[in-house]
C-alpha cells in the first residue's frame, strides 16, 4: 500500500479540495486532516483533486494533511455480517458506541468484521479438487437460520493443495491453499474484500419465474414482486412507506434481508433493532434478525456517507446472492440518496438539470437497480441466486412527477403507489390498487397456477374489475346519492367494500394479520369472490342487497383475516359451506313466499 | 486551528449577511469569528467556507455598518459553544443565548458545541411513554410521546401561539412533575408575541421550569440559524446530564428556513425548490433528529416545532420536508377555526406515529387505543356525511347516518373544543370520549372489544341504552 501526503486547500461542507498526491485515482479512499476523517476522491484534475468526506468537517482547516490509501471504498464480506448494524461506510454501530459513547464522534476506524471471533468451519472440498472463483470450499453455520458458504474469491483458480480441517477459525486465517496453472500458491481466507462501486461478477441472468412473497395480501395478489425483480414504492409522508418496507423485511420469503435506512429517522432504525430480534421467522421459528443486515445512515448523519450506503448495501447483497441465496434489499429512501447526490454535485459546481439534480441522476439510479436480478453465479456448478430490490421514494409534496420518481419508474418493473387519501382514512396498506402495477404477472402466472389453483388469474382479474367499477360508481353516487343506483350496482359497491375491508386492509400491528401466507391469501380471495358472485346472481333473481347483507356468514368472512395460520384451511372450508347453505335457504325462503322474479334452479 | 491573536483588517467584500476576508491563514471550517464594526460594536459570525487565503463568514447580527476598510476580524479557533447548567431554567435569553432578563450572565458547568453530534442509532431507545399536554385533541387522538418530534403545522392568523403557550403551561408527566422541563426557542416572533409568552409563563409559574430563547422579528435574521441549535444544546444538557424530561418548542420554523435561504442566496448556491437550498432536508434533520431517548439515560428530549405553512399549503417545502423527518404532525385547521373551535386542531390529517407504543395500560389507560380508533371512525364517518348532506339534504339520511352526523358536531364541540385554561388529564379526555360514544348502540362500536365496552358500562362511562 502506498502512502503519501497532500494538503487541504479549501473546505465547503462535505466537499474538500486538496493538492499534492499526483497519483491519486478516482474513487480512491483518502484520510483527510489531522483527525484522519474518511473521504473518497470524486474529482481529479491536473494539480488538485476533490474528495467527499464521510464525516462532519467542522474544525477542519486548509493546510492539514491528506493521506492516500491506494484503496477504493470496499466492504468486508464474510461470517459476521448477519445480525449486524452498520453505518453508511460499514462501520459497526455497536463498536462505535463502545469507542465514542452515545454520540458519534469523528475519525474512528473500526473493522467491519470481527477479526478475533472464531467461526466453526466445515470444509466441503478435498485436496486435489479443481476450483474456480465462486466455488464453495466450506460452510460456516453462522446463525440458526443461515449457513454461510465460503467461496473462492475472484482471481484464484486451480487445484486445492491444502484445506483446513473442521475446526474454528477467524475470518483472516488461511483455510485453503490453491495452486494455479503457473504453480503459484494462493492463500484463501474466509473474508473477502470487494470494492462497492462495481457489481460483483456473475455468469448469466436467469428468468424470474418465482414470486417474492411478502405476506402482504394486496401486494402478493395485485402487484406481485418476482425474486430478482425491482420495485419502487413512492408516497408522500405519512402514507406508510417505511411500514411497508419494514413489513417486507420482516415477512418476505427471502433467505437474507439487507435493509438500508438512508437518510431517514433514527427512531425507525431503533424500532427495527428492538423489534426484529423478538420476531420469529415463519419458516424456521428463529429470530428474524439472524437473516438481516442493517445499514443505517440516519438523516442527521453525514451526507456523503448516505451516497455510499446504497452501494455498501447492494455489495453485501451480492455477496449472499453469489452463495446461492435469495436476497431482498430494501432501500428507504432512494430520494434521500438522490438528494445527497444533488448536494455533492451542487458543491462541486456541476451544472444542474431538473430541480437541481445532476444530469447523471437517471443513469446512477439505473445502475443501482440493475445490480438486482436473478443470476447464475460465477461458480462452476449451476447455482442460482437473486437480489430483489425494493426502494422507497419520497416525492416532495407527494407529487409523482418529480425527477426521482420519474427516473425510478423508467427502470423498475413493480410500482406500488401509496395514496394520501387512503392513508388519511386510515386505510392501510394505503396502496392504490388501480394505479399500481406489476409487470411480472405473466412470468409468475405458471407458478401461481401450479402452487395455488387454476382459478387464481381469474380471481385476480375479477377483483380488479370490481374495484374499477366501484370507482366509477362512486363518482355517480357523489352526484346523485346512493338511492339512485339500481340493486345490481349496489351489489357491486358492496362487493368492492368487502374486497377492501375484508381483504385489502391488513394491520401491520395485529399479531396474526401482519403476515398472510399466500395459501391463506388465496383462500380468502376465493371466499370473497365466491360470495360476490352468489350475491350478483341472487340480486339478478330479485333479491334485495339488504337481505344478503343480513347473512351471518359475513361476520365469518370479516374474521378471516385473523384466522390462525395453522387452522385456516378447515375454517375457510367451513365458511365456504356456510355461505353455500345460507344463500340456498335465503333463496328458498324468498322463492316460497313468491318474492323472486326468477325461480330457483 | 487558526492563530487567535491575529486581527485581520483585510475584508474585501461585504454582501448581504456575508463578509469575505482575504489573506487568512489556516482558518477552519465552522469556527467562530469576532468582528469589530467601525462603530466599535462587537459582532459574531461563523466560517462558511475557507481556503486559499480566503474565508467567507456569515455574521449573525447582520452586516449593516460594516465596511472593507476599518472592520477588524479575529478568528477564535473554536466552533460555537453554549455555556450550560441547570440554572438556565427560569431564564430569558436572546436567540444566541445571551441573557435578556437583566439577570447575571449564564453560569457554566460546561461549554457545549451547539451543533451537537448525531446520536448513534444503536444507542437510541424507542420512545414509549407519553407526555400529557392537557389538550384532548392531542392527548386523546394523537398522543405526544417522550423522545418524539411532533410538529404543529399552522397558518398565518391561526392561534398556534396560544396553543403553544397552553402546552407550555400544562404539559407534564403525571406522577413525575418535578423531572420535567421546557425549552422554548422562538425565531422571528413579534415583540407582542414574545411579551404574550413571557407574561403567560410568568403568571402561571411555568417560567420556573422553562428556558426561553427569543429571537424577535426585528433581531438579525441570521441569528435564527443558531437559536434552535442553542435551545437544543441547553435541552441536551438538561436531559442527558440532569436527567430531566425536556420538551422543546420551536416556533416558527418557517422563519428559520427563510434565514437559511437568505444565506444560501447570498452565497449564490444552486437553489432547490422555491429558492430553498438543496440541503434544507439535511439541515432540518440536524435539528429535528436531536430529539430522542438514549439507552441507559433517564432524561429525554421531545420536540414540538411549530411552523406556519405559507398559504396553508402542506406541499410547501418547509412543512413537506419537516413531515418527512418528524414522527407525525398536528394540523391546525382553518375551517375548524372558522367554526369557532379552540384549539382548532383538525384530527383528519393529524397523526402521531409513535402513539401506538406510548399509550395503554400503565401509560395512559388500557382502553385508550380502542376509544381513539372508535372516535376517529365516528368522526370521519360524520365528516363524510356532512359532504353528502350538502348534496342530498339531511332528510335523505338513515337514522344511523343521523347519529353519525350529530356525533361529529358533538365531537367538535365537546371533545376538541376546550377552554384556553382548561387542563384535562388523560382520564378526563377518555371519559369525554365514552360520553360521546354513548350516542351509539353497542353494535356500532366495532373498534372496541366487547370486554372493554362492558368495563365502560360498569364504570358508568358508556351510557347507551
Amino acid at each position: 500500500m502506498t502512502e503519501s501526503t497532500g494538503r487541504i486547500e479549501t473546505i465547503a461542507g462535505p466537499v474538500v479540495k486538496c493538492s499534492g498526491l499526483p497519483s491519486v485515482r478516482m474513487y480512491e479512499v483518502v484520510r483527510v486532516g489531522t483527525q484522519k476523517l474518511i473521504g473518497e476522491v470524486i474529482e481529479v484534475s491536473d494539480k488538485e483533486f476533490t474528495a467527499q468526506v464521510y464525516e462532519e468537517t467542522s474544525g477542519l482547516a486548509p493546510g492539514e494533511p491528506v493521506i492516500s490509501t491506494g484503496d477504493s471504498l470496499s466492504v468486508e464480506l464474510g461470517p459476521g455480517l448477519l445480525g449486524a448494524i452498520y453505518d453508511g461506510i460499514q462501520r459497526p454501530l455497536p463498536e462505535l458506541r463502545e469507542m465514542s459513547g452515545d454520540f458519534i464522534s469523528r475519525g474512528l476506524n473500526v473493522d467491519a468484521l470481527n477479526k478475533e471471533k472464531k467461526w466453526e468451519f466445515k470444509p466441503s472440498v478435498e485436496v486435489g479438487a479443481k476450483v474456480s472463483p465462486g466455488d464453495i470450499i466450506g460452510k460456516v453455520p453462522e446463525t440458526g437460520i443461515l449457513t454461510t458458504m465460503i467461496m473462492i474469491p475472484v482471481g484464484v483458480q486451480g487445484e486445492v493443495v491444502e484445506i483446513a480441517s473442521e475446526d474454528e477459525y477467524t475470518v483472516i486465517e488461511t483455510i485453503c491453499k490453491v495452486k494455479d496453472s503457473h504453480g503459484d500458491i494462493h492463500d484463501v481466507i474466509m473474508m473477502q474484500r470487494t470494492p462497492v462501486r462495481v457489481g460483483r461478477g456473475f455468469k448469466d441472468r436467469a428468468p424470474m419465474d418465482t414470486p417474492l412473497l411478502t405476506g402482504q395480501r394486496v401486494i402478493d395478489t395485485f402487484m406481485p414482486q418476482a425474486k430478482g425483480g425491482t420495485g419502487a414504492i413512492p408516497g408522500g409522508f405519512g402514507t406508510g412507506k417505511t411500514v411497508t418496507l419494514h413489513q417486507f423485511a420482516k415477512w418476505a420469503d427471502a433467505q437474507v434481508v439487507v435493509y438500508v435506512g438512508c437518510g431517514e429517522r433514527g427512531n425507525e432504525m431503533t424500532e427495527a433493532l428492538e423489534e426484529w430480534p423478538s420476531l420469529k421467522d415463519p419458516k424456521s421459528g428463529r429470530p428474524l434478525m439472524e437473516r438481516t443486515v442493517l445499514i443505517a445512515n440516519t438523516s442527521n448523519m453525514p451526507v456523503a456517507a448516505r451516497e455510499a450506503s446504497i452501494y455498501v448495501a447492494v455489495t453485501i447483497a451480492e455477496y449472499f446472492r453469489d452463495q446461492g441465496f435469495d436476497v431482498a434489499l430494501m432501500a428507504d429512501s432512494t430520494s434521500r440518496w438522490a438528494e445527497a447526490l444533488r448536494e455533492i454535485s451542487g458543491r462541486l459546481g456541476q451544472l444542474p438539470s431538473e430541480e437541481g439534480y445532476p444530469a447523471y441522476l437517471g443513469s446512477r439510479l439505473a445502475q443501482f437497480y440493475e445490480r438486482g436480478g436473478r443470476v447464475k453465479t460465477l461458480a462452476s456448478d449451476e447455482r442460482l441466486g437473486s437480489i430483489t430490490i425494493c426502494g422507497a421514494v419520497s416525492p416532495p409534496g407527494g407529487d409523482f412527477s418529480e425527477p426521482v420518481t420519474q427516473a425510478t419508474l423508467r427502470i423498475v418493473k413493480v410500482f406500488w403507489a401509496l395514496d394520501k387519501d387512503l392513508a388519511a382514512r386510515r386505510f392501510f396498506p394505503a396502496i392504490n390498487t388501480l394505479t399500481s402495477y406489476s409487470l411480472y404477472h405473466s412470468t409468475l402466472k405458471k407458478w401461481h397456477i401450479e402452487n395455488l389453483g387454476e382459478d387464481w388469474p381469474e380471481l385476480v382479474k375479477e377483483s380488479l374489475a370490481l374495484l374499477q367499477k366501484d370507482q366509477e360508481l362512486r363518482e355517480i353516487v357523489q352526484l346523485v346519492g346512493p338511492d339512485a343506483l339500481p340493486e345490481s350496482e349496489r351489489a357491486i359497491l358492496e362487493a368492492a367494500r368487502m374486497i377492501k375491508e375484508d381483504f385489502l386492509t391488513q394491520s401491520a400491528l395485529h399479531e396474526i394479520d401482519t403476515y398472510s401466507p399466500i395459501g391463506k391469501t388465496y383462500r380468502m380471495l376465493r371466499v370473497i369472490i365466491g360470495f360476490t358472485q352468489r350475491m350478483a346472481a341472487a340480486v339478478k333473481m330479485g333479491v334485495q342487497v339488504k337481505r344478503i347483507l343480513d347473512l351471518s356468514v359475513l361476520d365469518n368472512i370479516a374474521r378471516m383475516k385473523i384466522t390462525p395460520l395453522d387452522t385456516y384451511e378447515e375454517q375457510m372450508d367451513a365458511v365456504e359451506k356456510k355461505m353455500e347453505r345460507e344463500f340456498k335457504s335465503l333463496l328458498q325462503e324468498l322463492s316460497d313466499s313468491g318474492l323472486l322474479s326468477e325461480p330457483v334452479v | 486551528m487558526s492563530n487567535t491573536s491575529i486581527v485581520y483588517r483585510s475584508v474585501s467584500d461585504v454582501s448581504g449577511p456575508l463578509l469575505i476576508v482575504e489573506n487568512t491563514h489556516d482558518v477552519s471550517y465552522n469556527e467562530v469569528v469576532k468582528v469589530r464594526a467601525p462603530n466599535g460594536e462587537l459582532l459574531t459570525g461563523t466560517v462558511l467556507e475557507t481556503g486559499r487565503g480566503r474565508a467567507i463568514i456569515q455574521v449573525f447580527e447582520g452586516t449593516s455598518g460594516l465596511d472593507a476598510d476599518i472592520t477588524a476580524v479575529r478568528f477564535t479557533g473554536e466552533t460555537m459553544h453554549l455555556p450550560v447548567s441547570t440554572e438556565i431554567l427560569g431564564r430569558v435569553l436572546d436567540g444566541a443565548g445571551n441573557p435578556l432578563d437583566k439577570g447575571p450572565p449564564l453560569t457554566a458547568e460546561d461549554h457545549w458545541d451547539i451543533y451537537g453530534s448525531p446520536i448513534n442509532p444503536y444507542a437510541r431507545q424507542y420512545p414509549r411513554q407519553p407526555i400529557q399536554t392537557g389538550l384532548s385533541s392531542i392527548d386523546g387522538l394523537n398522543t405526544l410521546v417522550r423522545g418524539q418530534k411532533l410538529p404543529i403545522f399552522s397558518g398565518s392568523g391561526l392561534p398556534h401561539n396560544r396553543i403553544a403557550a397552553q402546552i407550555v403551561r400544562q404539559a407534564k408527566i403525571p406522577g413525575e412533575e418535578s423531572d420535567f422541563a421546557i425549552v422554548f426557542g422562538a425565531m422571528g416572533i413579534t415583540a407582542t408575541e414574545a411579551q404574550y409568552f413571557m407574561d403567560s409563563f410568568e403568571e402561571t409559574g411555568a417560567l420556573e421550569h422553562t428556558a426561553l430563547f427569543l429571537n424577535l422579528a426585528n433581531d438579525p435574521a441570521i441569528e435564527r440559524i443558531i437559536t434552535p441549535r442553542a435551545a437544543l444544546t441547553a435541552a441536551e444538557y438538561l436531559a442527558y446530564e440532569s436527567d430531566l424530561h425536556v420538551l422543546v418548542i420551536l416556533t416558527d420554523m418557517t422563519n428559520y428556513a427563510e434565514a437559511l435561504r437568505e444565506i444560501s442566496a447570498a452565497r449564490s448556491e444552486i437553489p432547490g425548490r422555491r429558492g430553498y437550498p438543496g440541503y434544507l432536508y439535511t439541515d432540518l434533520s440536524l435539528i429535528y433528529e436531536r430529539a430522542g431517548r438514549i439507552k441507559g439515560r433517564k432524561g429525554t428530549i421531545t420536540q414540538m416545532p411549530i411552523l406556519s405553512m405559507p398559504q396553508d399549503d402542506m406541499t410547501h417545502p418547509i412543512p413537506d420536508l419537516t413531515g418527512y423527518i418528524t414522527e407525525g404532525q398536528i394540523i391546525v385547521g382553518r375551517s375548524v377555526h372558522r367554526r369557532g373551535i379552540y384549539p382548532p386542531i383538525d384530527p383528519g390529517p393529524s397523526l402521531s406515529r409513535l402513539m401506538k407504543e406510548g399509550i395503554g395500560e400503565g401509560m395512559t389507560r388500557f382502553d385508550h387505543k380502542e376509544v381513539q380508533a372508535q372516535l376517529y371512525y365516528g368522526y370521519s364517518e360524520g365528516c363524510d356525511l356532512r359532504d353528502l348532506v350538502a348534496v342530498v339534504g339531511a332528510e335523505a339520511l338513515t337514522e344511523r347516518d343521523q347519529k353519525y352526523l350529530k356525533f361529529a358536531d358533538r365531537f367538535e364541540a365537546e371533545f376538541i373544543n376546550q377552554g384556553e385554561f382548561e387542563d384535562r388529564s388523560f382520564e378526563q379526555t377518555l371519559d369525554i370520549g365514552w360520553d360521546l360514544l354513548s350516542d351509539f348502540p353497542e353494535r356500532e362500536l366495532k373498534r372496541c372489544d366487547p370486554d372493554t365496552i362492558s368495563w365502560a358500562k360498569n364504570q358508568n362511562l358508556y351510557k347507551s341504552s
